[in-house]
């Protein structure tokens, strides 16, 4: 690995933040370095949120990703739409299959689309967790970090009285795993 | 102790209780509005007092009189409120006391926008208040530089007694990177024996402002000059990347340096000979880097989150006006890496 650039975008609430700072806890847990930037301004409330992480063995320069991102998830529509160009050839587009479809047929980039709001409201009864299926999915595609380093970046995460969180994103995580490799 | 993920924010306010800060006073505003929150429910914790003032006047002037007894003390706020605290910095400037203030910029002038900016350069480094005086003024362009130099600023409050600004901008204030408090303070520190902490049998301490006799006040100016000489000799930092080759040399600070880095990444790749001088102190502008490299340097390129406020520092720094190529965006807006390696190309092309 040399660097890793991510970006997570969705609706504010669909938990794009959170599925970002796991993937930059799990890298910092494995001694790279990383950054979290969020997006930031006056369109947070109802509407779009996004960040970008980059997990990378050298100092890292802009942690805003304007381009040569090697993954964009995109959570919902206008995500997909507004980040997809940001992308690396080679990159690959995740896409929240239920809310978000690439329009275009492009051979230049991977895309995986993943119903990851039907697999969580079959599973858990609330697309809720949706984002931590699709960081499951993340890294099946792109192994940025170990599945191990999620694990415990869970365990730091949800930290005191939000441990009981854990066996559930642990479950979606593995069902976004499981399904990336199955779709290959 | 392992590094931990947090948010500028929160860890410059962390870096300041680790260096000993237990008072703070503030108002907040965004994108800084997390230094407060931090600290109202961390600084009692350790036996610290947090204030939420009725106002930024009103905190600077709480600030003034904390520094004035002797403790070290914090405030933090965003382009606007920084701005309602200038007269209170100049007074605690020329009563030569120690004191620390944050300002996570935003979109100026006004009240301008919530994002990221970088036009308080003239605020903080010409001065925002009356009269002559300097600040130092400290410009992270990380979250563990931002940590590492609120640690330092305390330091350097005390031994030089005078306010230091830590000038960093939204970006580095609501973004996560791995951090760790580990700075040691390498200044040998004076007890405060100057500090208003009651007379009661002691000697009569004061701390002046009005120096109403002109000679007077010329005098009290020219110690203060005498300070910041020594201050300008000592205290120039920054940081070289990629110039042991360069003929080109970027000029950036705090955010847009990062973006300028990664942008030299591609400019390399493409045959440039470029390398950047990144100021970590805006004052003492770091003229000593210019000195050293001057010669081989064929243009500066300034990148700033302004519409140019370094360039005269730069100028004067490499006494070429001629030399400085400016390429900035404003008003909350962070510049693209493709923006910055077409500046780059635009001003080295055809000269690989």
């Amino acid at each position: 690995m040399n660097t890793q650039r991510i970006c997570c975008a969705g609706f504010g609430g669909q938990g794009t933040l959170s599925m970002g700072k796991i993937l930059a806890y799990a890298g910092m847990l494995e001694g790279h370095e990383v950054s979290w930037c969020p997006s930031y301004g006056p369109e947070m409330r109802g509407g779009t949120a996004n960040c970008h992480v980059i997990v990378s063995d050298e100092p890292i320069g802009s942690p805003v990703i304007t381009r040569d991102a090697n993954c964009v998830i995109a959570m919902n529509q206008p995500s997909l739409d507004k980040f997809v160009d940001i992308l690396a050839k080679g990159g690959t587009l995740i896409a929240n299959a239920d809310l978000a479809a690439l329009k275009e047929d492009r051979d230049d980039i991977q895309v995986l689309n993943v119903p990851a709001n039907t697999m969580a409201s079959q599973e858990f009864g609330s697309a809720k967790l949706a984002n931590i299926i699709l960081l499951g999915a993340v890294i099946q595609a792109i192994s940025p970090v170990k599945v191990e380093s999620v694990d415990d970046a869970f365990t730091h995460v949800f930290g005191g009285s939000k441990a009981k969180f854990i066996p559930d994103n642990k479950k979606a995580f593995e069902m976004g795993f499981a399904f990336a490799k199955n779709n290959k | 102790m392992a590094k931990v993920l947090m948010k500028g924010n929160e860890a410059v306010g962390k870096a300041a209780i680790e260096a000993g800060c237990r008072y703070f006073f503030g108002y907040p505003i965004t994108p800084q509005s997390e230094v407060p929150e931090y600290l109202s429910s961390e600084l009692p914790k350790v036996g610290g007092v947090f204030v939420q003032a009725e106002s930024e006047v009103a905190a600077i002037n709480m600030v003034y009189g904390a520094a004035g007894a002797g403790a070290r003390v914090l405030t933090s706020s965003s382009s606007p409120g920084i701005a309602l605290k200038q007269e209170g910095i100049g007074y605690i400037s020329n009563a030569g006391l120690p004191a620390v203030i944050i300002n996570m910029m935003r979109g100026g002038p006004g009240l301008g926008t919530i994002q990221p900016g970088q036009a308080d350069y003239n605020m903080a480094v010409k001065g925002g208040s009356n009269g002559d005086y300097h600040d130092i003024v400290l410009a992270p362009a990380s979250v563990q530089e931002a940590v590492n130099m609120v640690m330092e600023a305390f330091d350097l409050a005390d031994y030089y007694g005078t306010p230091v600004i830590v000038l960093a901008d939204g970006l580095i204030g609501q973004m996560m990177e791995p951090v760790e408090f580990n700075y040691v303070c390498k200044k040998e520190l004076s007890p405060k024996t100057w500090a208003l902490t009651g007379k009661g049998d002691g000697e009569k301490h004061m701390v002046e402002n009005l120096v109403i006799e002109a000679s007077e006040c010329e005098a009290w100016n020219q110690k203060h000059f005498e300070k910041y000489a020594k201050i300008e000799a000592n205290e120039q930092a920054w940081e070289e990347y990629l110039m042991d080759d360069a003929e080109y040399a970027f000029v950036s600070y705090g955010t847009s340096s990062r973006i300028v880095r990664t942008a030299i990444s591609y400019l390399r790749d493409a045959g440039y000979k470029v390398g950047m001088i990144r100021p970590k102190t805006l004052w003492p502008f770091p003229v000593k880097a210019f000195d050293k490299w001057d010669k081989n340097i064929k243009k500066y390129l300034d990148v700033e989150m302004s519409m140019g406020q370094m360039v005269q520092d730069v100028a004067y720094a490499c006494n070429d006006k001629n030399k400085i190529e400016f390429y900035g965006r404003t008003g909350g807006i962070v510049p693209a890496v493709d923006e910055i390696v077409e500046f780059g190309k635009k001003v080295m092309g055809g000269d690989k």
